[in-house]
């Protein structure tokens, strides 16, 4: 199995996100560089956080045209596996591949700290070794967090299953306290807090390490 | 030839921004101020002898398509002198 970390100027955690598939899972795993229109022989591709192009404009706003994301688009469009953590899932957002936004939060202060999370659905192939209800303790690290979105699209990430975890004490002000959501096809993922950063036990949690074998396993079964 | 681009969020997203701001105005003493919501303003120039009419549509597409995320932010394009 070989995994993609794709690399923006001013990615923090695609090492982190390496070191998880690579350290902690054993599979492999290759930088993909932004400037890159091809992707290679990955099997599935994550965004990683940081703050890609300094945060410039909106979070993901100057990402969502690099080189790179016709590739991800269309590798998603295939059907391909595309997890977006963080500033990879505000890139996600910003360039259509999931719907609503992540604003500034409601209290305005960036937010490090560990948070627990709620498994909503096991049905997607990035939660699919977790069970409906099982808490997890993984990181977050972000100052736009605060996941927004209109009420139709609530409801219809509500009925179709589509939110992946929900914050058990909300830190931003997300709307229905969403930290993770899934696209209609269920193959790309965006979360805000940091699996990479929960995922050796040198990090005092390893329950982020969930996410990464449920796509190994998916990718398996395929 | 000058134009002006303003990205304000959409009055149904909250401000936490606008309302730190509007709390200390209050906190100074005016207590009049109801709301406030903090813009962004884009400045931009354009070449000489741009044509307005065409200008104004690029810059209606630069606005939608890059400078506002219309999930969130409503914007105005501006064409001055």
């Amino acid at each position: 199995m070989k995994i993609g970390v794709v690399v923006f100027p001013g990615s923090n955690c695609d090492h982190d996100a390496w070191y998880a598939v690579t350290h902690n899972l054993g599979h492999k795993a290759e930088f993909i560089w932004h400037g890159s229109a091809d992707l290679g022989d990955v099997d599935a591709v994550i965004l990683p956080g940081g703050f890609s192009y300094g945060d410039y404009l909106r979070c993901g706003a100057i990402a969502k045209f690099s080189a790179v994301m016709p590739a991800v688009k269309k590798f998603a469009a295939a059907g391909g596996l595309v997890a977006g953590f963080c500033n990879g899932f505000q890139i996600l957002t910003e360039c259509g591949l999931l719907p609503g936004a992540l604003i500034r939060n409601r209290g305005l202060k960036f937010i490090c700290k560990p948070v627990d999370l709620r498994v909503e659905t096991a049905g997607s192939p990035f939660t699919n070794t977790l069970r409906p209800g099982q808490i997890l303790r993984i990181p977050i690290a972000h100052g736009e967090g605060c996941y927004v979105a209109d009420d139709d699209t609530l409801d219809q990430l509500e009925k179709q299953r589509r939110i992946a975890f929900r914050y058990a004490d909300n830190p931003n002000g997300a709307m229905r306290d969403i930290a993770g959501i899934l696209s209609e096809g269920r193959n790309v993922l965006g979360m805000m807090p940091h699996p990479e950063r929960a995922s050796d036990p040198l990090m005092g949690s390893t329950d982020g390490l969930g996410i990464f074998e449920s796509m190994v396993s998916a990718l398996v079964r395929s | 030839m000058k134009a002006r681009v303003t990205v304000s969020l959409k009055r149904t997203v909250l401000d936490p921004q606008g309302q730190t701001i509007r709390s200390a105005l209050v906190s100074r003493g005016y207590g009049q101020i109801e709301d406030v919501r903090q813009d962004k303003v884009f400045e931009i120039r354009l070449a000489e002898g741009t044509d307005a009419a065409a200008a104004k549509k690029q810059l209606e597409e630069v606005a939608r398509d890059i400078l506002a995320n219309p999930v969130i932010e409503d914007y105005r394009v501006e064409l001055e002198g």
